[in-house]
């Protein structure tokens, strides 16, 4: 299938500003899909609030754009209530990990079977560019005028840390890494998380002297390294990419089939 | 199969209700007083298929019951006074996007954390004007348990009919006492699904292009029909627009479909009231005191009568206007300060007759209470 067959034309032209990196992040994504060769109406895609979320109502696929930060909190009745879905969730940084955060790791500690992405432009663009908890110390933004003095999260590390089964971080600049991640991550049995560094050239960029959405790009080359990597040795500074964990562990709603399989045992006897 | 004599809690009543209505899908969080209803659904739902989820919040419990409904379940969580205020963005949500689902609301005394194991009705309001914007919407109440059990039915029927939230306001007393209850036979009571499209597969589906009669006809999530679903005001598609003229569309739709049908939605019972010179108004726990104290008083010749409304939001304005014109007084029996009050004050001919009976210490509303009070306004003393 052409990728255009994923786009839902109509709604077309989308929101996102000249140069914002979520156009490539849903190009990665529809290419991830595309190889798979997933049925569209058996994909449920849910987004949460922000520039990132709009991407649901560009995909012809179920979509189900709800409210600031529950994304996952839908997701997650959508999946257990017809596991055979295929759900995949979309997110901003602040969508995902600010309001978002408790439904973020408690998503993880479950491993329900759900792709999580987190489009991290460090900002919150939509409302004009007020500091995330990914944009770290030492930035400017409307509401840090005088800069950032709040620590940022990692995501990769939280998303271990709370249980995720696949952690993965690419960015927007190495969208063919990014696809074949996403590819893992779909195929992957359990909760996934794939961070992918994303730019916001109108905002962010701006504020913080970061040059166009081109050279947004080229800092996301430049600061990140595969992990494994003689670049990462040497400059351990840099930003990892890679897949930090894949692991088996017990999915959430075939746990919850067991479940069924007792209860309605102890119903019959 | 045939009826079942039970000696249960108001909230297994609730929960055998849902079960009757075939609920299938549960999300909640523990609060007192209404953690009983999770916990039997936990045992009972896996036993027939369904599915259980304690949730990490009360509003993720929320968003995961539509969540649920849009893959084609009948959804239910259930909460208190705390746990509705958190749920009230997303039943916004389940408005704007014309979700079915039922939110069971067991209330406490409030605001905040409030008075948790003790009995109020102070969420009425809240019920009505919780969320942000302007809405429908349909709340219900019932006072024993054969009564919660029968609107529990009514509130999933509702809410598949007009896709629609509808909230289930009991209290403590009712969700803690225990009483008899007689679960009919299956079929012995009417259960409605929601209208599924007949659009066939390839053909454009239009989610929110009402029919004629104002009903959605809708389409699972995993069938064939992909559309977007939002709490923006959207088009026939479901997709985001500001066109004036759409905003103003859809949010008459989403008013009028339960406002103009609030004589199908209205429930209510009458008690002596046919020649009752005074009249109660109650609901919920506070009905049975005051329909306690209209059998004593009828014994002893008095004609005094209760009407025991079930259905509160919509309000049923013109039922209250009518059934209240002859009365030389109406009582409101409520355990809050006077939020049916209010309404009943706006809806009859006389409101200067109009007076409350309430209680908000924590305490059920007794008989002696109303009569207390009844004594004063028919000028006999305390
Ligand atoms: S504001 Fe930033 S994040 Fe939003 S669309 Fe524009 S560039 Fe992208």
């Amino acid at each position: 299938m052409a990728i255009k067959d994923y786009l839902r034309e109509r709604f077309f032209p989308h929101m996102w500003c000249p140069g914002c990196g979520h156009g490539t992040i849903l190009n990665s994504l529809l290419r991830a899909i595309e190889d798979l060769g997933l049925s569209k109406s058996n994909i449920v895609m849910t987004s949460g609030i922000g520039c990132s979320a709009r991407i649901s109502g560009y995909v012809d696929f179920h979509s189900l754009h709800t409210l600031h930060g529950r994304a996952l909190a839908f997701a997650t009745g959508v999946k257990l209530s017809k596991p055979e879905l295929t759900v995949i969730v979309p997110m901003g940084d602040g969508d995902a990990l600010a309001i978002g955060g408790n439904h973020f790791i408690h998503a993880a500690r479950r491993n329900i079977d759900i792709t999580a992405i987190v489009m991290n432009n460090r900002i919150y663009g939509m409302t004009g560019g007020q500091f995330s908890p990914l944009s770290g110390p030492g930035k400017k933004a409307t509401t840090a005028p005088y800069m950032t003095i709040d620590n940022e999260f990692d995501v990769v590390e939280l998303a271990k840390a709370a249980g995720a089964t696949f952690v993965a971080r690419s960015t927007a600049y190495h969208c063919q890494e990014a696809t074949g991640y996403l590819k893992q991550a779909i195929l992957h049995k359990g909760f996934s998380v794939v961070e992918i560094l994303s730019q916001c050239p109108t905002h962010y960029g701006r504020k913080n002297k970061e040059g166009d959405a081109a050279a947004m790009l080229e800092i996301q080359r430049d600061t990140t390294a595969r992990i494994g990597s003689k670049a990462l040795d040497e400059n351990p500074g840099l930003i990892p990419r890679g897949i930090f964990v894949d692991i088996e562990k017990p999915e959430y709603c075939e746990e919850y089939g067991k479940i069924i399989e007792r209860a309605t045992k102890r119903k019959a006897s | 199969m045939s009826e079942k004599l039970m000696f249960v809690q108001g909230n297994e009543a609730c929960v055998q209700g849902a079960l009757y209505a075939g609920v299938d899908f549960f999300a909640g969080y523990p609060i007192t007083p209404s953690t009983e209803i999770a916990e039997l659904l936990a045992a009972k739902l896996p036993e027939k298929g369904g599915k259980f989820i304690q949730m990490e919040d009360e509003i993720a419990s929320m968003c995961a019951i539509i969540g649920a409904s849009l893959t084609g379940h009948k959804v239910m969580t259930a909460t208190s006074g705390p746990g509705f205020s958190l749920k009230q963005e997303a039943i916004g949500y389940a408005c704007m996007a014309e979700i079915p689902c039922v939110i069971v609301d067991v209330q406490r005394g409030g605001p905040s954390t409030g008075n948790p194991t003790h009995v109020s009705q102070g969420d009425i309001n809240q019920a009505r004007w919780g969320t942000h914007g302007d809405h429908g919407i349909i709340a219900l109440t019932a006072s024993n348990h054969q009564d919660v059990f029968r609107i529990t039915v009514d509130a999933f029927n509702l809410a598949e009919t007009y896709r629609t939230p509808v909230v289930l306001l009991f209290d403590e007393v009712i969700g803690h006492m225990r009483e008899r209850l007689v679960v009919p036979e299956p079929g012995a009571l009417p259960i409605v699904d929601r209208l599924r499209t007949s659009v066939p597969k390839d053909v454009d589906y239009h989610p929110y292009l009402p029919r004629e009669d104002g009903r959605l006809p809708m389409s699972d999530f995993g069938g064939h029909h992909r559309y977007n679903v939002t709490g923006l005001f959207h088009d026939m598609w479901g997709f985001p627009s500001n066109n004036p003229s759409v905003v103003q569309e859809l949010l008459r739709h989403l008013v009028d479909k339960i406002d103009t049908n609030v004589d199908v939605i209205t429930r209510y019972k009458e008690h002596y009231l046919d020649d009752a010179e005074y009249i109660l108004v109650s609901y919920g726990s506070s009905a049975r005191s005051a329909i306690h104290l209209a059998k004593n008083r009828r014994q002893k010749g008095e004609r005094l009568g209760v009407l025991e409304l079930q259905s509160i939001w919509p309000f049923p304005a013109e039922l209250v206007r009518a059934r209240c014109a002859d009365a030389k007084a109406v009582v409101v029996v409520e355990m809050n300060m006077g939020q049916v009050l209010t309404q009943v004050k706006a809806a009859v001919d006389h409101p200067n007759r109009v007076f409350l009976a309430n209680r908000i210490d924590g305490k059920l509303i007794t008989p002696s209470d109303i009569k207390g009070l009844l004594r004063v306004i028919q000028g006999k003393g305390v």
